[in-house]
């Protein structure tokens, strides 16, 4: 066997991934305090004002990223949970379970920005065209997803369904991102597309780019500390986790 | 530069709730949730801590 493959199922093992994750973490979060302070200077003093919305329009720079993170960690989770199904690898399901509040979280803030950006300009709060529809619908997809493993004792039982309701839940990705093309939408379409030049000043686009970047690092921290409570929580009784070091020692 | 006081800039060309507004929830929320994933990871701790000490006990 190849020394790749045999690293790859070692950090696939709840046991190895736990001390990796510890180490990572502290990277995530400078690199997202990092981005965060220069991609919140060029959101508020580099960006300029502009010229249909004013001041307005410098929630994209929160909308946007939040919207893409709520899409891309679903992919995320969905294809955790898949391999989870496929390989029956106890990792997987509890990156799954890890990365289901930060994607809510950030499907939440897409829809609370876009309803505080809607009203100013098009002078509704909500309205129920496809884009926002099939935002508010991931939204719920994530909220289940969290239900229904929350209801389940079994952490593998649990695992099972939650995964069939992610896999199943990926048909709206595509329909959130193409709903501007498909459907008459008040939503505007894309800004930022890879097929043709962006849509915006050079300065709001990489203003936009590197709160995204922020907001995926803050996203790989806060999920990654996640995954190490719940390993903790699901491998209580396993004779690793009494001999870690955090463990031995008195009770505070 | 944008702004020539920061009085103008708080006020953000009289967008200032909306702009605030979704910048701030989404500054609390980012702080918030590190911060009860980091309240589970060390209550996790505790009881494992506690059940090490129970059985270092038992076993005396």
């Amino acid at each position: 066997m190849n020394n790749k493959l045999v690293n790859w199922f070692k950090f696939g093992s709840p046991q190895s991934f736990y001390p990796l994750a510890g180490k990572m973490i502290p990277w995530f979060w400078a690199l997202a305090v990092v981005f965060g302070i220069i991609g919140l200077w060029i959101s508020f003093f580099v960006a300029p004002t502009d010229f249909q919305q004013g001041e307005g329009y410098r929630i994209i720079f929160i909308h946007v990223p939040a919207a893409w993170m709520s899409m891309f960690l679903y992919i995320v989770m969905a294809t955790w949970a898949g391999l989870g199904l496929a390989l029956n690898t106890r990792l997987s399901g509890m990156m799954a379970q890890a990365i289901a509040p930060t994607g809510a979280l950030m499907a939440f803030l897409s829809l609370w920005t876009g309803a505080i950006w809607g009203k100013p300009m098009w002078g509704a709060w909500w309205v129920w065209d496809a884009r926002l529809t099939s935002a508010l619908i991931l939204f719920f997809l994530y909220i289940g997803f969290i239900a229904l493993q929350a209801a389940i004792d079994d952490a593998r039982r649990a695992d099972k369904a939650g995964a069939i309701l992610a896999l199943v839940g990926v048909v709206n990705v595509p329909i959130i991102y193409f709903s501007v093309k498909w459907w008459n939408t008040l939503h505007q379409g894309a800004s930022v597309s890879l097929t043709k030049a962006p849509a915006m000043a050079a300065t709001m686009l990489w203003g936009m780019l590197i709160m995204a970047l922020a907001f995926w690092m803050y996203s790989i921290a806060v999920t990654l500390m996640r995954v190490r409570a719940i390993i903790l929580e699901r491998e209580a009784h396993t004779e690793w986790v009494k001999n870690l070091s955090e463990i031995q020692g008195e009770p505070k | 530069m944008n702004w020539a006081s920061p009085a103008e800039f708080f006020a953000m060309g009289g967008y200032a709730l909306y702009v605030w507004g979704s910048f701030g929830v989404c500054a609390v929320l980012m702080i918030l949730e590190p911060i009860l994933v980091r309240k589970r990871q060390s209550s996790i701790l505790r009881i494992l801590r506690r059940e090490r000490q129970a059985e270092i006990l038992d076993t005396q």
